[in-house]
């Protein structure tokens, strides 16, 4: 004849669990909070660099990652070096170049907004001389106005980057080496070459004319076939200026965005730390709840255990208690992380976005912390003698 | 759902056959105080019967024993003919899950739970559903007289009334054997007085009990008396 003992239905198991919660609500909640409060640091944390990544990779991907840029560098004599004047015609003959264009910088021209400011009063902003298909090259646009053209290059007229028209004013003309430049356009922010947002451009003629530009190129923008960026990186310097291939400098400006992305992730990753520390604490704040509930509560284990509870069962009940809480403070904690995400995301005009493995992640790691915090409890309660237990009063 | 029957087969109980059988049972406690003294009894089915002795003789020792919550340290313990040392400690918290029901002085309900959650909770190890848990427990609570105060918390019932929840939890289950431990201790002689005619009426169904008492007249008006002092039946 066996003697077997029932086992508990799972939904009686959960009653069971959300029993002892119920009973004292307040400590259940206070220590749920510690958990929610962990678990909604670090969802934040990785929803909102997800999101600012997801940004920068959406403005790569719109801007290019196949823009090399190629300027003099110094000499060997430590003089600065120039380009030759046919370097953009002879990068453009390099097989993988998809486009190549150059400004040249006029060091002597400052630009005023009237003939009348003395010229100390110039204020950091470069005057240069641009070739007519800069802004497809460096993926810049327009915010109103028109962009110079095979008429407009030979006489004064100037298109304004951003920040040069943001510090100079809506004016119609600009003062520049005694002369008035009507102003025909303005860009805007161009983040692949922010040195064009404090620029103020005009055609290569005009410059040579009026301002008497030397023609050789600054800075050339050049864009390749994607796969062969690195090739092409490696040929340009001798091509541009084959006799000192050492006076060009080869950049790479996407690579400041990755930069700026990978900045990112190491912060991210020190946050992360810091919202794991929270849920360290807060599975410590749920262990000690389990511990006193133990230990309050052994009058109630020993009648449980009068009335047939297996020592099995009794350590499953506190299993599911401490499982319970910790669940409960992971859900809270889950939702705020992604409210606190969705929020943060569109102040910043980003598209939120919240991986999936970081909620997946936060279910487990709560259940894991539910689990072990409990585990210790509910031994001591299941190895609790029946009658030492109803002892207690 | 599983046959109850299949997760306990009880034996037949046939009136006349011992539900108790203690032989040479002695229990010392880690310390050293031997609290009972080869100690033998035997109690048929279908008894009522009252433990009676000073404070310290041992009565909940041996009461513990017979509700298979601790183990002898020496001598048999047989319950519903079961040898206690024969069993492990998943196989008795069966039997006590379906041959034995307690009731304690202190009461031991739950106070956020109302009567009948307290009496169908006391199922949870039983094996049916919350369903027919709640069935048989408004049913024991009924036989209690207590079918007007289902939904009613432990502070809003009387000391009597939590005492008759307690022993209407005892025998939901229909246990072979009942077992109180001074089930009147906390009560004025009124009440404590309908809780023993409620545990006659309980045995005239069926139910083998066993009631510790202090009160020399509730255990004269029992069928049956066991003196104890100093660990021994005398
Ligand atoms: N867990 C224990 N550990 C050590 N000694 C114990 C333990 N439980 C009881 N004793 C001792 O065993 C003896 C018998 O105790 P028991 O509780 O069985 O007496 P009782 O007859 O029920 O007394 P009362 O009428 O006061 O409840 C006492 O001397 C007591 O001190
Ligand atoms: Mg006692």
């Amino acid at each position: 004849m066996a003697l077997r003992p029932a086992r508990l239905r799972p939904s009686d198991l959960a009653r069971l669990g959300g029993y002892g919660l119920r009973s004292r609500p307040l400590r259940a909640v206070l220590s749920a909070l510690g958990i929610a409060i962990g678990i909604a640091a670090m969802t934040a944390v990785v929803g909102i660099s997800a999101s600012s990544r997801a940004d920068l990779d959406h403005e790569l991907a719109k801007l290019g990652t196949n823009l090399l840029t190629v300027s003099p560098g110094n000499t060997m004599f430590g003089t600065r070096a120039t380009l030759p004047d046919d370097s953009v015609a002879m990068i453009k003959r390099i097989g993988p170049i998809l486009s190549a264009t150059a400004t040249g910088v006029l060091n002597e021209s400052h630009v005023y907004r009237t003939d009348r400011i003395p010229a100390t009063q110039s204020g950091g902003l470069s005057v240069l001389a641009a070739k007519l298909d800069l802004l497809q090259t460096v993926g810049a646009t327009l915010d109103h106005g028109a962009w110079l053209n095979a008429a407009t290059d030979r006489y004064p007229t100037v298109v304004l980057g951003a920040a040069a028209a943001e510090q100079l004013g809506n004016v119609p003309a600009v003062y520049i080496g005694g002369r008035w430049w009507v102003v025909v356009g303005v860009l805007q922010k161009v983040p692949l070459a922010p040195e064009l947002d404090s620029a103020v451009l005009m055609g290569w003629p005009a410059a040579t004319t009026y301002l008497g530009f030397d023609g050789h190129p600054t800075t050339v923008y050049t864009r390749s076939v994607e796969s062969q960026v690195e090739a092409v990186r490696a040929v340009l310097a001798p091509t541009a200026n084959p006799e000192a291939p050492g006076d060009v400098q080869v950049s790479k400006p996407s690579d400041a965005l990755a930069a700026r992305r990978a900045t990112n992730a190491t912060f991210t990753a020190l946050l992360l730390g810091l919202g794991a520390v929270a849920l360290l604490v807060g599975g410590i704040g749920v262990a000690n709840t389990m511990v006193i509930s133990v230990l309050e509560r052994r009058s109630e284990i020993g009648l449980r255990r009068s009335l047939g509870a297996t020592k099995g069962q009794i350590r499953t009940q506190f299993v599911a208690e401490s499982l319970l809480l910790s669940l409960i403070g992971g859900a809270l904690g889950a939702l705020l992380g992604y409210l606190a995400t969705g929020t943060y995301a569109t102040t910043q005009t980003w598209p939120t976005v919240m991986p999936l493995w970081v909620l997946a992640g936060g279910v487990g790691a709560t259940v894991l912390i539910g689990a072990i915090a409990g585990l210790y409890p509910a031994i001591r309660a299941a190895h609790l003698a029946p009658t030492e237990a109803l002892a207690a009063t | 759902m599983i046959p109850l029957e299949t997760i306990v087969t009880a034996p037949d109980t046939v009136a006349g056959k011992p539900v108790i059988e203690l032989a040479g049972v002695t229990k010392t406690y880690p310390g050293g105080v031997t609290a009972l003294r080869s100690v033998d009894l035997v109690v048929d089915d279908g008894e009522l019967l009252a433990i009676v002795g000073p404070s310290g003789s041992g009565k909940s020792t041996m009461l513990n024993l017979i509700g298979t919550l601790d183990r002898p340290s020496r001598g048999t313990v047989r319950i519903d003919g079961h040898d206690v040392a024969s069993l492990s400690d998943r196989e008795l918290s069966a039997l006590r899950a379906r041959r034995i029901g307690f009731v304690f002085q202190q009461f031991h309900l739950a106070p956020g739970r109302d009567a009948l959650g307290n009496v169908a909770d006391g199922l949870l190890y039983y094996g049916v559903p919350k369903k027919e848990r709640e069935r048989r427990a408004e049913a024991a609570l009924v036989r209690v007289g207590l079918g007007n105060r289902l939904a009613h918390r432990p502070h809003q019932l009387s000391g009597g009334e939590r005492q008759r929840v307690a022993i209407a939890r005892a025998v939901a289950g229909d246990p072979a054997l009942l077992l109180a431990d001074e089930p009147t201790g906390n009560l004025d002689s009124a009440s404590g007085a309908g809780v023993m005619e409620l545990l006659r009426e309980l045995n005239e169904a069926g139910t083998t009990i066993l009631v510790i008492t202090h009160d020399r007249e509730i255990a004269n008006g029992l069928p049956r008396q066991v003196p104890m002092r100093d660990g021994q039946v005398i």
